[in-house]
């Protein structure tokens, strides 16, 4: 099976019914993408396909049609997404283990709605739980990015 | 690519040969490691062996500073959570040492006793955080004696920061004048005539020379231990606001945390159990087997392991086990015999404390009427760190090399021991990055599981994860208690007030677990609600101790989590039934100057007009020390048409001294917030031993759009402490009182959720 991920196509023997989130992570090693629940109740699991925030761990890859970018490919330590680059400069993480699904969801707006509204930032963020309540950051990030955006 | 948490293999083995010297005397020491320099502690006494000696007369030194061709290492022993409490470590190292802590590597450290934490015993002793008397000064001195004893590298109680405050500094200024005095001795100067700069020892004429040439010559001579710790107001790093060490790799998805390591061969697994000191009984696993990726089923005490070729095989044919998993027999099944119980242990217990009694409460409340009585409840609540707990092992016949984040890693090592028959010396740990704890990594079972699951596949490395489900199925949580609070307010405030929790003991129940149960009453039940600095003049508090209802352990803040709702909410109800503005009445009753400072600062930076600052509008206020901290938060909330929402709060707290701002303003918060969005939502209740809760999806705490505007303020007048959990025990007294404000209602009961209708 073939996907398409981070810009290179990926070759992997996988049984169709594995949710995409297990295959990045315990096949093919992508383990910046998490996982929280498996139940579609947290979004640690984000990752975007074809630009759109998914759950990696309701996705099965027999259904992936389609680009996915994962916490990996959205940048890099050296050349960081606009939207890592504020979360760094905000220092939202606390013990980080929800901040790629979180980023990649506010990531996922901020490219459809450059200037969301508080309303729309608490719909669009909702599924994402952070058990350690970095919410007033993750909330200052999101406005810091939105201007990085802009500006870009 | 397989990749381990790799603290420096070879140096270790440098360290263990050359580290037998007998230095008894020096507190802080060093070695010559491998192409360089190790500063450390040297061990006092041997209550566990030293991974890395295989003979028991070894004195060894536990380094915190290791200097060779590689750069500089910092080691931060204490287990970081996600508190950045290893950052805030290497930053006490690095300011005496004269580094910028971002150069240097950081790592966790071995096992060692000499990492002994003598804050957390500091705590749990009969004193007053605030009473700085001979007596109790000198009892915490003695702490550290059995501390040592112990041995006890543990990580808990907000202690990693008043722990490592002095001991870490000093470590790094002895390593320092050692470099200096390595290059006085080189250059034939003194030398006091040298300073140091940025990793570098700076020469009279100007010259610098970096550490690292100086870590040979350094290891030969003796260090020097007579040292001058910098006056803070010279700080370069600590004190001013810092990007923590780990931010960029949490931004980016490449901080590895433990269940993301991978190693070649290695096989997944997760696991099913019973509740604790249930039994497992394994009825079928031929559908379980019978899936593709299956390596293999296996039975481990109290329940039944998969193996597989994935995390995604493994949970998916343990879903397909039939079992019969029973709870044990000597406690009650469901909430509803577990209430019973609780309640009946104020007739049926007696006293486990009753560490405050002030005047004669029973005098005052008998004499006349206007008696206020009051009975609060707060539920069992989950951990559930967001990283699901998990722990690699690989067994050999000769050795046991564990992967897992923990809180406790001495009893991690003998534990291990016992279960593989292997001598301690065999068992290897390391501690990698944890996603989250909030208590729940001061638990063995995990690991131990981990540990039976590898011994069925000698040589192969095995990574055992558990579902969430598992997770909430296997709860070691907070407590439920009850508390019953009598009081009387007069004109100028509280005059007597009773105080009486039952509860399990979550010290017999925690200890028995991971060690044997101490003697003596559980001063966590009273804990924050005992201590405070309020001179009442007829004050009591009584701990009533529960029999064992469930599993219970510490949740973050532990006692206080929910004495700091019960003192709160019923000052507050006896400060309105006398018309006496809350603010007004804490002042009054508190008696400690650090702590009425924070209550102060907390009426000004929220702008306090009161109860009432608008129509629908409510706002209430609470205070708790705890941890030595005292915090004061304020909630506002407001009713609107989609129910009651949490528009702002505010935290106020004194830690003495703070050591890194920013990621301090983040653990008041998110310990305050943490604190609102469990008792707002969440609760664990039984049902045949077993938690009905099985998800996120019903108990979360809270999610972002329930977040209120937070505005944090630290304050340094009190001696230095950690803020990992003191942010938590006012919030939900603070929300109670402002839920009352604005619309009359008292809850009394978590989750809030099941009376209000939040928004
Ligand atoms: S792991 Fe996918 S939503 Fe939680
Ligand atoms: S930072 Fe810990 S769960 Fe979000």
């Amino acid at each position: 099976m073939e996907l398409r991920i981070n810009g290179q196509t990926r070759r992997i023997e996988a049984d169709p019914d594995m949710p995409l989130l297990w295959a990045l992570r315990d096949v093919l090693g992508l383990t910046g993408t998490k996982y929280g629940c498996g139940a579609a109740a947290c979004g640690a699991c984000t990752v975007h396909l074809d630009g759109q925030a998914v759950l990696a761990c309701q996705t099965l890859i027999g259904d992936v049609e389609g680009e996915i970018t994962t916490i990996e490919g959205l940048g890099t330590p050296a050349a960081p997404h606009p939207v890592q680059a504020a979360w760094i400069e905000q220092q939202v993480a606390q013990c980080g283990y929800c901040q790629s699904g979180q980023i990649m969801a506010a990531a996922a707006i901020l490219a459809q709605n450059p200037d969301p509204s508080d309303d729309e930032i608490d719909a669009a963020m909702q599924g994402n739980l952070c058990r350690c309540a970095t919410y007033p950051r993750i909330r200052a990030a999101i406005r810091s990015a939105a201007l990085r955006l802009g500006a870009g | 690519m397989a990749r381990g948490f790799s603290p420096g293999q070879p140096r270790r083995g440098g360290l263990a040969r050359a580290g037998r010297i007998a230095r008894r005397s020096l507190l802080i020491g060093s070695v010559a490691v491998a192409g360089g320099v190790a500063f450390g502690a040297w061990r006092y006494t041997r209550p566990l062996p030293d991974p890395f000696a295989d003979d028991a007369e070894t004195v060894a030194l536990t380094p915190y500073v290791v200097i060779d061709a590689e750069g500089i290492t910092l080691i931060a022993p204490r287990a970081d959570k996600g508190q950045g409490s290893r950052w805030v470590q290497a930053a006490l190292i690095a300011e005496e040492l004269d580094i910028d802590p971002a150069s240097a590597r950081i790592e966790a450290g071995p096992v060692s006793p000499a990492y002994y934490n003598r804050a957390l015993l500091a705590e749990n002793l009969p004193f007053l955080p605030t009473d700085q008397g001979w007596l109790a000064r000198n009892a915490r001195a003695a702490s550290d004696i059995p501390a040592r004893l112990l041995g006890l590298q543990m990580t808990g109680g907000s202690s990693t920061v008043p722990d490592g405050f002095r001991k870490l500094r000093e470590a790094g200024a002895v390593a320092r004048e050692t470099l200096k005095e390595a290059a006085a001795l080189r250059e034939g100067l003194d030398r006091t005539a040298l300073g140091t700069e940025d990793g570098h020892v700076v020469l009279p004429d100007g010259r610098r020379i970096p550490y690292a040439d100086l870590a040979v010559e350094a290891a030969r001579i003796e260090p020097v231990t007579t040292i001058v710790l910098r006056d803070p107001a010279q700080w370069r790093h600590l004190g001013k606001p810092m990007q923590r060490g780990d931010i960029v790799a949490k931004s980016t998805g490449t901080q590895e945390f433990g269940i993301d390591l991978r190693l070649p061969d290695m096989l997944f697994a997760t696991v099913r159990a019973a509740p604790e000191g249930g039994q497992a009984r394994l009825i079928d696993d031929g559908a379980a087997r019978a899936f593709p990726g299956v390596h293999s089923v296996t039975a481990i005490s109290g329940g039944v392991a998969v193996l597989a070729q994935t995390t995604w095989h493994a949970f998916r044919a343990a879903d397909a086990l039939v079992l019969e998993l029973t709870g044990p027999t000597d406690r009650p099944a469901d909430s509803a015999a577990i209430w019973d119980a609780l309640s009946r242990s104020f007739e049926e217990r007696g006293h486990d404390s009753r560490n405050r009694n002030d005047g004669d409460v029973e005098a005052a409340l008998a004499a006349g009427d206007g008696v206020i009585e009051a009975e609060y409840r707060v539920p069992f609540l989950a951990h559930a760190p967001m990283e699901p707990l998990n722990a690699t092992v690989l067994v050999t016949d000769s050795a046991c090399h564990i992967w897992a984040g923990t809180q406790i890693p001495d009893f991690v090592v003998t534990h291990a021991a016992r279960l593989t028959g292997l001598p301690q010396t065999a068992i290897r740990l390391e501690n990698p990055m944890i996603g989250g704890s909030f208590g729940r990594r001061l638990e063995l079972d995990f690991i131990l599981q981990a540990i039976e699951v590898a011994q069925s596949v000698p040589g192969r490395p095995v990574k055992m994860t558990w579902t969430r489900e598992e997770d909430f199925a296997q709860s070691r949580p907070r407590p439920a208690q009850i508390a019953r609070a009598r009081g009387r307010v007069g004109e100028t405030g509280i005059e007597a007030l009773d105080l009486t929790i039952a509860s399990p003991s979550v010290m017999s129940s925690w200890f028995g677990r991971v060690w044997m149960n101490p003697p003596g009453p559980d001063i966590s039940i009273v804990a924050g609600a005992w201590d405070q600095p309020f001179a009442i003049p007829h004050f009591r508090v009584t701990g009533k101790r529960a029999p064992d209802l469930a599993p219970v352990s510490s949740w973050r803040s532990v006692g206080a989590s929910s004495t700091g709702f019960y003192l709160g909410s019923f000052m507050d109800e006896m400060f309105e039934s006398a018309g006496i503005d809350p603010f007004d009445g804490l002042l009054r009753a508190c008696n400690d100057d650090v702590s009425r400072t924070v209550i102060d600062e907390a009426r000004r930076l929220c702008d306090w007009r009161g109860r009432q600052p608008g129509p629908g509008r409510g706002r209430g206020v609470a205070f708790c020390l705890s941890f030595g901290v005292p915090c004061a938060e304020v909630v506002e909330v407001e009713d609107t048409p989609q129910g009651l929402r949490i528009t702002e709060a505010w935290a106020v707290a004194d830690i003495g001294t703070v050591l890194d701002p920013v990621n301090a303003e983040a653990q008041l918060s998110g310990g305050m917030l943490f604190g609102l969005g469990h008792a707002m939502n969440c609760q664990i209740t039984y049902a045949d031993h077993r938690p009905e809760q099985q998800n996120f999806y019903d108990h979360d705490g809270m999610r972002l759009p329930q977040c209120p505007r937070v505005t944090t303020r630290l304050l340094e007048n009190g001696p230095v402490r950690g803020l990992g959990e003191p942010g938590l025990p006012p919030a939900a007294a603070a929300l109670a009182n402002a839920i009352r404000a604005a619309t009359g209602q008292r809850v009394r009961q978590m989750p809030f959720a099941d009376r209000i209708r939040f928004a």
